[in-house]
């Protein structure tokens, strides 16, 4: 089972960098282990997300390419 | 030996529309993953922290002022600019492909703890001083703070 995300954000249309800098800042409105989703339909993100998480520290969750978007959820790690 | 913070030191010289775009995109995504971020701002890149308004005190600084005009509204880019239908035509076409617009990353830049730092060198050469700057910008220093910076940093660049 997977927890509900405390948070849903729409990151359509937003080029890089504003979805990293998006979804740093929602880890600042939500509680270590709260999960953020967010939805995508800049490409880089199935790059830059992972990379973000791995340095920033934050766990990722999960990454889907969908039909016409890009989805994934992060957990605040700290 | 220094040991390396998560830190990274930015020295921002140019003053163009791409380079100044290229040094807060890098800023954002850096803080964005949680580190520190020192920019440093000398001569043409102060413009980028600049307010806008025109500035100079002696007759050779308000025609830099006049000429150089700060603020990153007024900056235009390194190449193609057929003065200012470059500027006009890049600022078109980012807006068209939905490219977040320069004081919006400048925006981001703050809002994500960046620190934006002025040469003061610089300033004092080109007659700019601390009321033409944005509000978010700190205390102007010299060559050996930026170094002090660099120096802690796993990262640096110079752009």
């Amino acid at each position: 089972m997977t927890d509900k995300p405390s948070l849903s954000l729409d990151f359509k249309g937003l080029l890089c960098p504003m979805p990293v800098v998006k979804i740093a800042m929602a880890m600042k409105q939500v509680q270590v282990g709260q999960l953020v989703e967010a939805v995508a339909t800049d490409p880089g993100v199935m790059a830059d997300i992972p990379a973000w998480a791995r340095t920033s520290g934050h766990e990722l969750v999960e990454l889907e390419k969908r039909e016409k978007d890009f989805r994934f959820v992060v957990k605040r790690a700290k | 030996m220094i040991e390396k913070k998560n830190k990274l030191t930015m020295v921002v010289l140019s003053g163009d529309m791409d380079k100044v775009m290229a040094a807060y995109i890098i800023a954002n995504g850096a803080a964005a993953a949680g580190t520190e971020v020192i920019m440093f701002f000398t001569f043409w890149g102060i413009k980028a922290i600049q307010k806008g308004n025109l500035t100079g005190k002696s007759i050779f600084g308000r025609m830099l002022g006049v000429m150089n005009r700060g603020g990153v509204d007024a900056i235009g880019p390194s190449r193609l600019n057929m003065g200012g239908m470059g500027r006009w035509m890049f600022k078109l076409m980012m807006k068209m492909h939905g490219v977040t617009p320069l004081n919006e990353l400048r925006d981001a830049a703050i809002a994500l703890g960046v620190h934006l730092i002025p040469c003061q060198m610089s300033m004092d050469v080109m007659e700019i001083n601390c009321n033409d700057l944005i509000p978010e910008a700190e205390e102007p220093v010299g060559v050996a703070v930026m170094l002090e910076h660099a120096n802690e940093s796993s990262i640096q660049y110079f752009i």
